[in-house]
């Protein structure tokens, strides 16, 4: 034993003086730091309910659950997390996954109860000490488990555009497609927001899977018209997409165009069903729009004999007239059309009922008549002058074009609303060389065209004037035409509607051009059905009343389209079909 | 047992059992005798006792108070991570890791997400490869001090181990603030880390080492100048350097034996390549000694710190964006990772089929063989109330043992 062995005992002999480590607790509470991972805070307004944190937790804790006062809707689930402590293990994986960063962790960690129940709990909806605490764990700068920005679509430059109807959208490449696809967290709020109710999340996992032909199976479980949809399909399902709290929406629209542009037509067939066989019984359908092609498709899996009757050289409807080029190639159209009709489906071109053939006759000779004859008397302006040569309308302007005809618009054009139709209409115009103006009596927030398309129109050089209503037409030199009109301003409605325009008193200026093209909306023309059928049909302000199988007062006759949904797009229309299907098939096997 | 050429290395117990003829005879490293003879006794010591450093007992047999056989046996703390990260989503396996050596999670927690990032071929971003070397010094001196109670306890000092625990918290308030938790810190993620360090870190960080640097010149006087500890830790649990190979003996332990080992030089991962310092060894491979090596890398982890927070970039991104970890496939292949933990060569070994999950996830954990066979050798011709001691300043963690 060294000299130092024994004095060293007594050099520490200052600790004796020294305040005890120890904090005396409760007298003294100590917080958790501010980045603690305490109990979870979650803000159930801005929650809505994806189950992200659910799927990312490994130990299971995380069930979603019904939450009074929290009402389903779309793009919210209605559902809320709800942690049982018993198996969390306070990792914040949760939080750091969470798409509307709702979720959090507060800085408390004292929690005593003896009723163990309490602590399965749904943090936020049950008033806890720590709702509102501030401090604690929340997912910080720089930091992020999930891709919030969407990968861009290759489009051809507005330059560009304007002078060509070759399709503006080039659609992704496998690399853009695969990191579009991984964004997703396979939530399924856009499930319940598609009206077809298409299987998102399925295929966006083939997609990532790299297997295109299941991604063909599961789109056409819901959806017979993919190639179509995938290009103008009003996508519901990307106005509710969770990954949209993050900033974009994942491109669900354009990955479904990638799983059908990246199979072939022909090998259609051998991948996918051709359905039962042939029972025998007969469909007519009228219109081959989406509505008709999807009831034919379905009601042909389903073993039925289906004859489509349509006035139009092509089959199509709105999809094939009523969209530009640009936006929808007529091959696309044809690619999913030619699939239907190899499954045996019959389309009768040419046919008008009502006046080539007897609407009673095809009652008769078939057990079901499906129709969806769809919008195509377009309103007019209801403003003097609007008789003029000059003046058109915006679906004869695009039915024009499809046919192959090359309207003289002249120099330029004035493009009267401010929907899908009415954008539509601009930038074909815009596409013969005309100077474009589009007049809208809202506010531009208040168009209901796409916002890319309100945005692309605006690119490719067509002018918005917002706020104007239509006066008059007048002649002026020669052929061109003077539109007078007026300044509105919005007045809000007191029982809480969006607001209304009125014209200010006074206001009035002139736009000079060669055409006018009114684009306000189109109405349903029922003259095809006799008396005593249209006696059994209940109709509500100029639409068809259906049950949800889509069954008109007249139980042999179904309907869809946009004569019977008041969202008048595509897919809508396409679910519609699909319902009638089920509801045909029940009807006449209940027979 | 006689080990060749090394006779100025025989532990006291060797020569004690050699020189005593009324033990039984060594054969093959394994006591022989006849339990029903009634000279030996056979204890339990564990799984629940103070001696033991966590769950897991030795099986003593005993000739009066000293120890003629000795069996290990663990199985009281296996949760099967392995295995249950085969089920998990590679992100979802990240909060298990931890799990694995409670006293120092941050090891597996850099192996795991250092192994996922180079079969995933992910670079995460400089600035989180510092704070990931800043946060395993810190580990290890949290660890150090944690076994540094231990060890003193052990030998019947109570005192040291009050102060020592003290300033384990004080370094788990740091990771409290870092990282949001202050055991298992579930800070470092495949990718980076989770969050950048918070304002004025650095600074609290040096007081808290200033404050530690005190406490261990406090414990070096007390503790390491203390008589009995001397007494009873010299010559005690002799690991000769010939079987440090045969056992796979790592880090301090093998330090200690004159080893100059030690992964953070001898293959530089994160940042330690920039750092300097040198590798301590001793020579007298006994539990004293053990402890003086340990003693002096504590006193050298606090250095590094201080270099790291000298050195490391003061701003910058520190996580690398991954895809999308609900559905993150690893592209097929095997890896092996290791870093020097306070108990030596930890490492990972991971699997990936290609898919989501895991394939295969083994741990290598020091202690499996410090613990379960080293144990056994150098627990024999000792004395009962040493094992506490010896088994201590092994440092060894029976939940990295079992997994």
């Amino acid at each position: 034993m060294s000299l130092k062995d024994l004095v060293a005992p007594f050099m520490v002999w200052g600790r004796a003086l020294q305040k005890p480590y120890t904090q005396k607790n409760p007298i003294i509470t100590r917080p958790g730091a501010d980045r603690y991972r305490g109990f979870h805070v979650n803000d159930i307004h801005k929650c809505v309910g994806c189950g992200t944190c659910e799927e990312i937790c490994q130990n299971e804790a995380i069930d979603l659950v019904p939450v009074d006062g929290i009402e389903t809707k779309h793009g919210d689930s209605g559902l809320r997390p709800k942690i049982d402590y018993g198996r969390c293990c306070w990792c914040a994986l949760c939080v750091d996954i969470c798409p509307t960063s709702s979720l959090g962790m507060s800085n408390e960690y004292i929690w005593i109860d003896s009723n163990p129940e309490v602590f399965r709990f749904i943090p936020g909806a049950e008033n806890k000490t720590w709702d509102n605490s501030k401090k604690g764990y929340r997912r910080g700068e720089g930091y992020d488990l999930l891709e919030g920005q969407r990968v861009p679509m290759p489009m051809l430059s507005f330059e560009e555009s304007q002078k060509t109807f070759i399709e503006m959208v080039q659609g992704f490449s496998r690399e853009q497609a695969l990191r579009e696809a991984d964004r997703c967290v396979s939530c399924g709020l856009c499930i319940a927001t598609c009206p077809a109710h298409m299987d998102v999340p399925g295929y966006i996992n083939a997609i990532r899977n790299d297997d295109m032909e299941e991604g063909l199976r599961i789109v056409y479980e819901a959806n017979p018209l993919p190639a179509s949809c995938g290009r103008v399909c009003s996508h519901a399902c990307e106005d509710v997409c969770v990954m949209k709290h993050k900033g974009d929406a994942l491109s669900i629209r354009w990955l479904k165009r990638y799983i059908v542009d990246r199979i072939y037509k022909g090998d259609y067939e051998k991948i996918l069903s051709t359905g039962e066989a042939k029972n025998g019984k007969k469909v007519a359908i009228i219109g081959s729009g989406p509505g008709g092609l999807a009831a034919a498709y379905y009601l042909s899996l389903l073993g039925y004999e289906v004859t489509v009757y349509d006035s139009n050289e092509k089959a199509g409807g709105m999809i094939r007239y009523g969209i530009p080029e640009y936006r929808l190639p007529y091959e696309q159209v044809d690619k999913d059309i030619d699939y239907i009709k190899s499954l045996g489906v019959k389309i009768v071109q040419n046919t008008k009922i009502g006046e080539d053939l007897d609407f009673m006759e095809l009652y008769n000779n078939n057990n079901a008549v499906f129709f969806s004859t769809g919008l195509k008397d377009p309103y007019g302006l209801d403003i003097p002058g609007e008789e003029f040569p000059g003046v058109t309308s915006g679906l004869s302007l695009l039915d024009d074009v499809t046919i192959g005809k090359t309207p003289d618009l002249g120099k330029s054009v004035v493009v009267v609303g401010g929907g899908n139709v009415a954008m539509d209409a601009a930038r074909t115009s815009r596409r013969l060389n005309c100077e474009v103006t589009i007049l809208y009596r809202r506010r531009i927030e208040d168009m209901p065209a796409d916002v890319e398309e309100i945005h692309e129109s605006q690119e490719e050089g067509c002018i918005i004037e917002t706020q104007a209503i239509p006066l008059r037409i007048v002649k002026g030199d020669k052929t061109r035409l003077k539109l007078y009109w007026g300044r509105a301003e919005m007045v809000t409605d007191p029982k809480g509607g969006r607001p209304r325009p009125v014209l200010i008193e006074g206001s009035e200026e002139v736009i000079e051009c060669d055409t006018v093209i009114p684009a306000i909306g189109q109405q349903a023309d029922y003259s095809f059905l006799p008396e005593e059928i249209v006696n059994n049909i209940k109709f509500n302000r100029g639409m068809v009343e259906v049950n949800e199988y889509k069954q008109t007062g007249d139980l042999k006759i179904f309907a869809g389209g946009d004569i019977v949904n008041f969202k008048k797009d595509a897919i809508s229309a396409i679910a519609n079909g699909h319902s009638a299907a089920k509801g045909i098939d029940l009807y006449l096997n209940q027979l | 047992m006689v080990e060749k050429g090394c006779a100025n290395l025989f532990t006291r117990s060797q020569k004690h059992i050699n020189d005593n003829p009324k033990l039984p005879p060594i054969v093959n490293g394994r006591a022989k005798y006849n339990l029903e003879s009634g000279k030996y006794l056979k204890i339990w010591q564990g799984p629940q006792h103070p001696g033991i450093t966590g769950n897991m007992s030795l099986e003593l047999t005993v000739c009066g108070d000293e120890i003629v056989d000795c069996k290990t046996h663990v199985g009281y703390l296996h949760r099967g991570f392995e295995k249950l990260m085969e089920r998990r989503k590679y992100m979802q396996c990240f909060p298990i890791v931890c799990r694995i050596a409670v006293p120092e999670p941050d090891f597996n927690e850099y192996l795991f997400a250092a192994t996922v990032e180079e079969l995933a071929g992910i670079e995460a971003p400089e600035r989180a490869l510092w704070i990931r070397t800043l946060n395993l010094e810190m580990a290890r001196l949290a660890s150090f001090f944690m076994w540094l109670g231990g060890q003193s306890g052990s030998f019947g000092m109570n005192t040291q181990g009050q102060w020592t625990v003290t300033m384990r918290d004080y370094i788990l308030d740091r990771f409290e603030e870092l990282s949001g938790g202050r055991i298992y810190h579930m800070y470092m993620i495949p990718g980076g880390v989770r969050a950048d360090l918070p304002s004025g870190f650095e600074n609290r960080l040096l007081d808290t080492l200033k404050t530690c640097e005190k406490c261990l010149d406090d414990v070096e006087l007390t503790m390491f100048n203390n008589s009995i500890f001397k007494k009873r830790s010299k010559g005690l649990g002799i690991i000769h350097p010939d079987i440090v190979d045969e056992f796979g003996i790592t880090g301090p332990n093998a330090r200690a034996a004159g080893f100059k080992r030690d992964l953070r030089k001898d293959e530089p991962y994160l940042k330690y390549d920039q750092l300097d310092f040198e590798i301590i060894t001793g020579i007298d491979s006994d539990a004293y000694t053990r402890a003086r090596v340990r003693l002096q890398e504590m006193y050298q982890s606090i250095d590094l710190i201080r270099q790291i927070l000298a050195k490391m970039p003061k701003t910058g991104s520190f996580f690398t964006k991954l895809p999308n970890v609900l559905h993150w496939n690893i592209p097929e292949g095997q890896i092996y990772k290791k870093a020097e933990c306070t108990r030596g060569e930890y490492g990972y070994y991971l699997r990936s089929d290609g898919s989501d999950k895991p394939r295969r996830i083994y741990v290598r954990g020091p202690s499996y063989t410090h613990a379960v066979s080293l144990m056994e050798r150098l627990c024999i011709g000792g004395n009962i109330s040493d094992t506490a001691g010896l088994m201590v300043s092994l440092h060894t963690y029976p939940p990295e043992v079992e997994r």
